[in-house]
């Protein structure tokens, strides 16, 4: 290995304190764990808003989404945080001359197969993140944290079906 | 006593200004830990690079010790904060399908925005998909509704489910973590890769 000391990534477990310790920081201020899928159902909600509004008031979901969220879906929680990791991983990225616009793929495939199988992954776990009421984050790790039975149940059955399926799926990545 | 916004100790606007910086917090760390590469994060599943295992697990047993240790001090009021409510067939399946995302697509939803801070363009490929999955719940709500909602439990705790008392389930965590950890270990050694 002759990577550029510059370029090392920190020691999983002192980032896996460092972790912890964003998380203590949302339960103790926000009285609720870190999330992500959350603001990209904000900003969805907002765009269709926008786009469609005859067709929202007539959907039930957005009917059940109104009656129990009020104000500016775009005014929440989860949103300011998801713009502040934004900048949070740039900064770090910048700093270890991580900065680059490329497509990261296993040299067996192509940069387009990686494109298509990263869009379809992004639907399976988009779709997943709802009806889980959460990720990997909001879900699985913070649902941990605070000792949440559905939590775990969550993150056995994302890592587990990861595992299950890797075989199917090793030309991907190795 | 936190939670501080739940208190009143700050107000929402000041929550959402805090919000933003933990989110920085957020960010910094998962980038500096490897997680906008989705070589490194795919690698878990085939033991040559178990980082997303050890960052994990240190981090859920750092922030429960550490809600345990405020609440004990008196500085976190635990009636108060939000435990995820348990649907148990939504959870499983959505866990599962989650799951599939992941192995297909090599991201997380904030582990791909982490990776587009800094470039990734298969992480804007991702995120794609994630408003176009989150569109099809949307729209196909009434479809998925009755699983979604069903065996509906309340927000139980995963001590009370399993007969335990909190601290001896903590303590059993933090054992089942390192057993990982040690896991992982060997699984490194075992499955060696060049750098990606």
């Amino acid at each position: 290995m002759n990577l550029d000391k510059s370029k090392k990534y920190w020691n999983p477990y002192f980032g896996g304190v460092m972790l912890g310790l964003v998380l203590l920081a949302a339960i103790y201020t926000a009285g609720r764990g870190l999330g992500a899928s959350g603001a990209v159902k904000s900003v969805l909600v907002t765009g269709m808003e926008a786009v469609a509004p005859s067709h929202v008031e007539s959907t039930p979901f957005y009917k059940e989404y109104f009656a129990s969220h009020s104000g500016n879906p775009m005014k929440s929680w989860l949103v300011f945080e998801m713009l502040g990791l934004v900048v949070g991983g740039f900064v770090s990225g910048a700093m270890s001359g991580r900065l680059k616009f490329k497509v990261e793929h296993s040299p067996k495939i192509t940069s387009r197969k990686r494109i298509i199988f990263a869009v379809l992954g992004g639907i399976f776990f988009g779709l997943g993140s709802q009806l889980g009421r959460g990720c990997t984050s909001g879900a699985a790790l913070s649902g941990m944290a605070v000792l949440s039975l559905g939590g775990f149940i969550t993150m056995i059955f994302i890592f587990g079906t990861a595992f299950a399926l890797a075989y199917f799926a090793r030309k991907l990545w190795i | 006593m936190g939670p501080l916004t739940v208190y009143e100790i700050i107000s929402a606007n000041t929550n959402l200004v805090l919000a933003f910086i933990i989110g920085i917090g957020f960010g910094f760390v998962l980038e500096n830990s490897g997680f906008s590469s989705s070589r490194k994060l795919a690698g878990m599943f085939y033991g040559y690079d178990t980082t997303v295992l050890k960052v994990f697990f240190t981090a859920a047993i750092t922030a429960m010790v550490g809600t345990l240790i405020f609440a004990l001090f008196g500085w976190l009021d635990l009636s108060v904060i939000y435990i995820n409510p348990t649907y148990l067939w939504s959870a499983i399946l959505g866990g599962a399908v989650m799951g599939a995302g992941f192995i297909l697509g090599g991201f997380c939803p904030g582990t791909a925005f982490c990776a587009l801070s800094i470039g990734k363009l298969d992480a804007l490929a991702f995120i794609g998909g994630l408003f176009i999955g989150v569109f099809l719940f949307t729209e196909a709500y009434p479809v998925f509704e009755g699983i979604y909602k069903a065996e509906f439990m309340g927000a139980p705790f995963v001590y009370d489910a399993l007969g335990m008392s909190r601290g001896v389930f903590a303590a059993l965590l933090i054992i089942a973590a390192f057993g990982m950890f040690w896991l992982g270990e060997w699984s490194e050694r075992k499955f060696p890769r060049d750098e990606y």
